[in-house]
């Protein structure tokens, strides 16, 4: 038991993946102007990461057994099409969900997060509750840190900065201080 | 998209030709990986193995030979074949053949991403004799100290497993079973130290209940087998 | 197009790719899973030249059976095609140089989403013949390396006081570790980029120095 809640805060604050992975930072630049779509794209992610992880755990239980080179190739192939079926069993069965989560699946499924989340279950031999907590944990962590930069960024727009700055060099700055902030949290570690 | 060229392409191409495509790509990718598979596989596993090999030596100084030991049955023994999913350790034995000790692979979060390592251990006298890093993520520069830190390694040379291992602020080693961390890299000392006490705890049990002595037959083994070993 | 244009057309697009439309520094492409093997020199230069690879090996695929897949289905044919480049290098680099490999780790297979590498074969492998390509896709891949490169030797030598491992200042160097920490690899791109932001800006405003002092205000 404290094994899953030590997996979940250990993805969510001490090894977040945008902050300390440097996952998905592709949305993380782009995507965090406004809090509102962050959130969206935040559920949305998680919603990916966790059809990702149960994909991925039974590819690698039942098929990968035989042929772990195949691996990677078959990581994206089955995780992008399950998204897509997912993705157009949301359109028909609740189009309210659709419209608001819907736009940014089949952007996200193309985020190195997700293939980083599968890649690194993989590699730490998780079971498949771990997997599914694991990417409850990751999920979260990415929607934490895209909400905060969102926050920020709302913030810097209106205030007085020299047009150097503007854009990404400031946007990246704040990510790393945003990231420093998050450190604190490897004093968790060691606790358990 | 508004091209009628392409617009006039898009509806050209037929399902079979769409489905035929994509079975193409993936047998030509197949092949493609499993030949660059097949290629650097003999190298990748001698690597492996020689690095295994290497790192059980140094983990149990004064070994001349080594053998693979998995759980049978019940108990630890001798086994050279590779049983899907079960975790081995390595027996090392002496030049008077007697069986000295064990490397013991385990693992564990460390701060960036999972750390393995090998560590020696003598069941009877319930101590680590010797660690080694496999594999880790650690920051250069700081995490990395635990596997360049010499003075950190000096820790394991001879380090009691009872009641169980603990960290140490740098310099304030006292006791057999005290490790003095590293400065600025904490975390991943701490890490080191988890994992040990949990790699002890997983196979101390066991271990007690082998029969340690004579290593028999086995002296001359070969360098012993990764993990995609083939018996054919 | 003559001959010598094409060879001049192959030059643009290889010179691009390594300034002007620096995939890095200027449209910020690729730098997810790429800020962290920048840590050190080694780890980002060998992160560097694989993506070079896989990036030219897939234009010069993608560009050479372009008039053979079809519309519908050619990202996922571009995400094969890459892909199985990535899983080759991934066991070259293992058979090759294992340390290297042991510290990149989870990293190579996310070569794979670097969106700079699908975005070439999409926006110019996909349309363009074989030789512009490869020159296209060797421009990007150099720039990339180039760029991960440069931060990778900036943050080791800030953050270990150390070049390839060779130390560079003596013992007396307090090394910035968090140079060397996630924090890091944020805040030195972001001082990078604001770095070539500044030199840009500098060059625009002493041309437009240049071209009103000539008079001629409509260039």
């Amino acid at each position: 038991m404290s094994d899953l809640v030590w997996i979940f805060i250990g993805a969510l604050l001490i090894n977040n993946f945008v902050l300390s992975y440097f996952l998905g930072l592709c949305p993380f630049l782009g995507v965090s102007g406004r809090i509102e779509t962050a959130v969206r794209l935040g559920l949305a992610t998680v919603f990916v990461m966790l059809i990702t992880a149960v994909c991925a755990w039974f590819l690698n239980t039942y098929i990968l057994v035989h042929a772990p080179y195949l691996r990677l190739i078959s990581f994206i192939v089955v995780i992008a099409s399950t998204v897509q079926f997912v993705e157009m069993a949301i359109k028909k069965l609740s189009p309210a969900l659709f419209r608001s989560l819907g736009i940014f699946l089949p952007l996200i499924t193309t985020n190195c997060a997700i293939l980083g989340l599968a890649i690194f279950a993989t590699n730490r031999n998780y079971g498949l509750l771990e997997s599914v907590v694991f990417a409850l944990g990751a999920g979260g962590g990415f929607m934490l840190a895209l909400v905060l930069m969102a926050g920020l960024r709302e913030e810097t727009e209106l205030s007085d900065v020299p047009a150097l700055m503007r854009g990404t060099a400031l946007n990246l700055i704040l990510a790393g201080i945003l990231s420093l902030a998050f450190m604190g949290f490897a004093g968790l570690f060691g606790s358990h | 998209m508004k091209d009628p060229i392409i617009e006039s392409r898009r509806y050209e191409a037929s399902p079979t030709r769409l489905v035929v495509t994509l079975g193409l790509a993936g047998l030509l990718s197949g092949l493609a990986i499993v030949s660059a598979y097949e290629w650097t596989r003999p190298r990748i596993e001698a690597n492996h193995a020689s690095a295994l090999r290497e790192a059980v030596f140094r983990v149990l100084p004064g070994i001349v030979g080594l053998q693979r030991w998995a759980q049978r049955g019940g108990e630890l023994r001798p086994a050279d074949e590779d049983r899907a999913g079960e975790r081995a350790i390595y027996a090392g034995c002496d030049d008077r053949d007697q069986l000295l000790g064990f490397a013991i692979p385990a693992e564990g979060a460390g701060f960036q991403d999972t750390i393995k390592l090998l560590f020696g251990y003598l069941p009877d006298q319930r101590s680590i004799v010797g660690v080694e890093v496999l594999e880790s993520r650690e920051t250069p520069g700081l995490g990395d100290r635990i596997y360049k830190d010499q003075a950190f390694l000096d820790n394991f040379r001879t380090l009691l497993v009872d009641p169980e291992i603990v960290l140490v602020k740098n310099g304030t080693k006292r006791a057999a079973h005290e490790v003095d961390s590293i400065t600025g890299a904490t975390i991943s000392s701490q890490a080191v130290v988890n994992i040990l006490n949990a790699g002890v705890q997983e196979w101390s049990r066991l271990l007690s209940a082998t029969r340690t002595g004579s290593c028999g037959q086995t002296l001359e083994q070969p360098s012993p087998s990764g993990r995609n070993a083939t018996s054919g | 197009m003559s001959r010598d244009g094409q060879n001049r057309r192959a030059y643009q697009e290889l010179v691009k790719g390594l300034w002007r439309e620096n995939p890095v520094f200027v449209q910020v492409l690729g730098m997810c899973p790429m800020l962290a093997v920048s840590n050190s020199a080694i780890n980002a230069l060998t992160m560097g030249l694989a993506t070079f690879t896989v990036l030219l090996s897939s234009s010069l695929m993608v560009s050479s059976l372009r008039n053979l897949i079809p519309r519908q289905v050619r990202i996922s044919c571009y995400i094969i095609v890459i892909a199985t480049f990535v899983t080759v290098i991934d066991f070259v680099l293992l058979a090759l140089v294992p340390d290297v490999h042991k510290e990149l780790g989870a990293f190579i297979p996310l070569i794979v989403a670097n969106c700079m590498i699908l975005g070439r074969q999409e926006a110019f492998a996909a349309k363009h013949p074989v030789g512009l390509a490869a020159a296209d896709a060797a421009g990007m891949g150099g720039g990339f390396a180039l760029a991960l490169f440069g931060l990778g030797g900036f943050r080791e030598v800030l953050g270990s006081g150390s070049l390839f491992g060779v130390s560079l200042f003596g013992a007396h160097f307090e090394p910035w570790v968090i140079m060397l920490l996630p924090p890091g690899g944020f805040i030195s791109l972001g001082l990078l980029l604001l770095v070539l932001n500044w030199v840009r800006s500098r060059r625009t405003q002493r041309s437009e120095d240049l071209v009103t002092a000539q008079g001629n205000p409509s260039r």
